[in-house]
């Protein structure tokens, strides 16, 4: 029953036409822009209708899919941006209380002068992307399948604030080795999805798509592409997927790689205490939970109401994003020195573009509290650590949970987007642990 | 040196310099509108610029001061409110992920078309406001003098996401209670400051404000005003200038009021009480569930900002959700507040850009490490009103260990952590009761 604010209000109400309109659209494999007579449900009179992104039904069929952002879209983020309103400058001369108001602004200004959103669009048109339906939710990938007919699949499961766009320096590396120094033995299928309610996937409507679900579909994925020998790769939320993965062992799965993998020192205490290393890694999950654990509080909490001001600014959206390139990528301060500033903004602009502030934000209300516990594992798994990652954890954590740990090596430069921050480093690390799974 | 009635109503100064302009416009209590010219350091080349709300530079002097929001301000307002764009709907049934699409689309929507912020603004500039420059930062303040000559002076400080608003109510009551079916006795002579970057105080631009600065400059003020004998007032963040101000025990100070105290013992009772148990339940339930907040706001208060200075909606709902979480309700914040006062004070933090600034509370009070549940020992006489639901209701026995001079201790049956917005009438009566004993 509508209380006396809502009556007031007068939200409008669906157009049920729409849905039919968006089937016959999903046939064709575009999406695209709709008419303002079709746009959903939003606030009475808002201009945005015209502007919004809309992906078409998936079916379980698997249907190519090409991205095409609506010119209105484009404008009208240059438009925020144009007329964004600032908070007061921080009171400290660092990071410390998040994204400096210089860096913010100047970061803005880029974006919206010099960033051109088509360069990035028109790459990943150039690659084979699909979407099928899995589990009753629309999943977007990136299918590239090797000239080497033996190659390996692998399927690459990206985290937040990340996206498939971490990956598109290493695609060609790992499909095509002997053009980029390696050998054809050493060449890999690659299968690039996105999370659920992360870049062109379907945003769940009902809970539940937790790590677990998302693993169950992503072995579905890969059997629908007849994959039966393949391994699978992830870092952050990407390492919880491929965790639950080889805790799950689909038929097929082979072995996972983990650059974030997801370890902590199994219990109790060892009598002699921690070693030195150990005290260093135990040092680094104190201060993430103390001082760096404020985004995961609000997501794994609120998602909806921190989706408001992200998905209403730009802006906002961008810091939230950029305060994570900085703190977590090997860098000496400035995020610039790990990933450009275009990078940065194709991973920002597409969680713009695609309005997931609050639905990658779920995932975060669904697993983060439960689904990142520690997890012990048969599959053979492989692990590098990159030391310019926000968590290390030592060798010893790894031995003690993973019974078949056929590889750790600890690689020097790269930090928590490792496959975007040094993707020559990154292919080199599946090179060599895959190798002896092939 | 100004006299006290000068203090009090301000003297206007003359026009020559910008300076003295402001100065000027600050004494004939003005804030407004300055030109593009004279406008503050913003992004290059903003159009927010002429929008932007400036306030009058404090001295020393206390200024008496008005609000006028700049035109220009509201119809950005409603020009960002009309083209909001929103996420899609939560996957639940209920407010566990936040506020729900279809509560905020409404909120947004009377926001835009039916709310009166003018009328607001009338209301507020019929209240005495002042500003005055205290340890280098302009503080905005409502001070109204009883009729009653034997009044007691009393300071109430407001939290976060409060602000001065949730005592309009209980001003007249409190200062004229004659008028409002009360007794004399208990008039109060009432001091309203916001909190440093909150509404219009200035927002620092350097580190150290936390709670024992504030409670310092708030002991200056009471000074300045010329309080020898005054008892302070606080919840949320309030409770914790309260608690810093009966730590401190400034010249005058003779005893306290709080409605969140902040009482936790060192030790967990082996067997708890059935009360001790729900204080203890309710503390875990807040570091495990509703803290998200606070704990972005005591680590990333400039991130955060962002998000909240550029999207009215956004700064809207970081509000409205603990209006509902807070609040005494059946489910909905309209059953505890009317929808017009909520955007009193969600208006209030839109127009006067303080989502950064009044985070920064937290980033401060966390660093001094205030940020916890206990304040200990107190000896300064204390006073409680427990409201039932309070984001924390310590049972009497923890206040009785800790606050040797406890003199007044009351359990209601109704009202939330927005004690006073939400129960202006128990709110009052409340204070008349505790400070009763108090009087001269």
């Amino acid at each position: 029953m509508k209380d006396d604010l809502e009556h007031r209000a007068e939200v409008a109400v669906p157009d049920t036409s729409r849905r039919k309109f968006i089937r016959a659209a999903g046939a064709t494999g575009v999406a695209g822009i709709f008419s303002r007579g079709l746009a959903p449900i939003s606030a009475h009179g808002s201009a945005m209708e015209a502007a919004q992104f809309v992906l078409p039904k998936a079916t379980k069929e698997v249907t190519p899919f090409k991205v095409h952002v609506p010119q209105a879209a484009l404008d009208d983020l240059k438009e925020k941006l144009a007329n964004a309103r600032w908070p007061d400058k921080e009171t400290v001369t660092d990071w410390s209380q998040g994204v400096p108001l210089a860096k913010a602004q100047a970061l803005v200004e880029y974006w919206r002068t010099r960033y051109d959103w088509r360069l990035v669009e028109s790459t990943l048109n150039g690659l084979p992307q699909f979407r099928t339906q899995i589990d009753g939710l629309g999943i977007y990938f990136i299918h590239v399948r090797s000239k080497h007919e033996n190659a390996l699949p692998i399927l690459l499961t990206h985290g937040w604030p990340g996206s498939i766009l971490e990956f598109m320096q290493v695609i060609e590396p790992l499909v095509d080795p002997t053009a980029h120094g390696g050998k054809a033995d050493e060449a890999f299928h690659v299968v690039i999805p996105s999370l659920p309610g992360f870049g062109f996937s379907d945003k769940p409507a009902e809970p539940g798509w937790r790590l677990s679900r998302i693993a169950n579909a992503w072995a579905v994925l890969m059997a629908r592409l007849g994959y039966s020998h393949y391994v699978a790769q992830g870092g952050d939320w990407g390492a919880g997927v491929t965790s639950w993965m080889a805790r799950q062992r689909p038929s097929g799965l082979a072995a996972i790689h983990l650059n974030l993998p997801v370890l902590f020192p199994p219990p109790p205490p060892p009598p002699g205490g921690y070693t030195a290393e150990e005290q260093l890694t135990l040092a680094e999950l104190g201060k993430y939970a103390s001082d760096a654990m404020g985004y995961a509080s609000i997501q794994g909490t609120r998602p909806q109401t921190l989706g408001y001001g992200l998905a209403d600014s730009p802006v906002g959206q961008a810091m939230w994003i950029y305060e994570k390139f900085q703190a977590w990528s090997d860098n000496k301060g400035d995020p610039a020195e790990a990933i450009s500033v275009d990078r940065m903004l194709d991973d920002i602009t597409l969680y713009w573009l695609t309005d997931t502030a609050a639905s990658s934000a779920r995932l975060y209300y669904e697993s983060f509290a439960k689904d990142f516990a520690r997890m012990p594992l048969e599959l053979p798994v492989a692990v590098s650590i990159f030391k310019g990652d926000f968590f290390t954890p030592p060798k010893v954590w790894g031995d003690e949970t993973y019974s078949k740990l056929f590889y750790w090596n600890e690689v020097p430069k790269g930090g928590h987007f490792a496959a975007l921050e040094q993707p020559e480093l990154f292919v080199a690390e599946l090179r060599k642990s895959f190798a002896q799974i092939r | 040196m100004k006299n006290d009635l000068e203090k009090r109503t301000g003297i206007p100064a003359p026009l020559i310099s910008r300076r003295k302009f402001i100065r000027a416009a600050g004494a004939t209590g003005v804030a407004g509108i300055f030109s593009p010219g004279l406008a503050p350091i913003s992004a290059q080349g903003s159009a927010m610029t002429a929008a932007q709300f400036v306030l009058p530079t404090a001295t020393k002097d206390v200024t008496p001061f008005k609000i006028q929001i700049p035109q220009e301000a509201l119809d950005d307002l409603n020009r960002r409110l009309a083209s909001t764009r929103w996420p899609e709907r939560e996957t639940v049934g209920d407010w566990s992920q936040g506020v729900p699409l279809q509560k905020a689309q409404a909120l947004i929507a009377y926001w835009r078309d039916k709310y009166n912020w003018r009328r607001f603004e009338a209301r507020l500039n019929a209240f005495p406001q002042y500003r005055t420059e205290i340890d280098g930062l302009g503080i905005h303040f409502i001070h109204v003098r009883s009729p009653h000559r034997n009044a007691l002076p009393l300071i109430l400080t407001h939290g976060w996401p409060g602000s001065v608003v949730e005592f309009m109510e209980i001003i007249g009551p409190l200062s004229d209670p004659t008028r409002y079916g009360g007794r004399a006795e208990d008039a109060f002579h009432i001091v309203v400051p916001s909190l440093p970057g909150f509404a219009f105080s200035d927002k620092p631009v350097e580190t150290g404000w936390d709670v024992n600065r504030i409670a310092r400059a708030w002991a200056t003020l009471m000074q300045l005003l010329d309080y020898d004998r005054w008892v302070a007032q606080g919840g949320d963040w309030g409770a914790g200038v309260t608690h810093a101000l009966a730590h401190q025990r400034p010249q005058g100070l003779i005893a306290a009021h709080v409605n969140w105290q902040f009482i936790f013992p060192e030790k967990l009772p082996d067997s708890p009480t059935p009360a001790e148990r729900r204080a203890i339940d309710r503390a875990s339930w807040f570091a495990s569930d509703q803290s998200g907040y606070f704990r972005e706001h005591a680590t990333r208060p400039q991130t955060i900002g962002y998000p909240l200075a550029d999207s009215a909606a956004g700064q809207a709902l970081w509000i409205y959700e603990k209006f509902q979480a807070w609040t005494d309700n059946h489910g909905n914040p309209e059953d505890a507040l009317a929808v017009d006062a909520m955007l009193d004070n969600i208006s209030l933090y839109w127009f006067t850009d303080a989502a950064a600034s009044s985070a920064r509370i937290y980033w401060e009070n966390t660093r001094a490490g205030f940020g916890g549940l206990s304040r200990g020992r107190i000896e300064l006489p204390m006073a409680a009103s427990v409201f039932p639901h309070e984001i924390f209701c310590p049972p009497k026995a923890w206040a009785e260990a800790l606050w040797p001079n406890l003199f007044y201790w009351n359990e209601l049956d109704k009202g939330g952590h927005f004690a006073a917005f939400e129960q202006p009438k128990l709110f009052t009566e409340e204070l008349r009761k505790a400070f009763r004993s108090r009087r001269a």
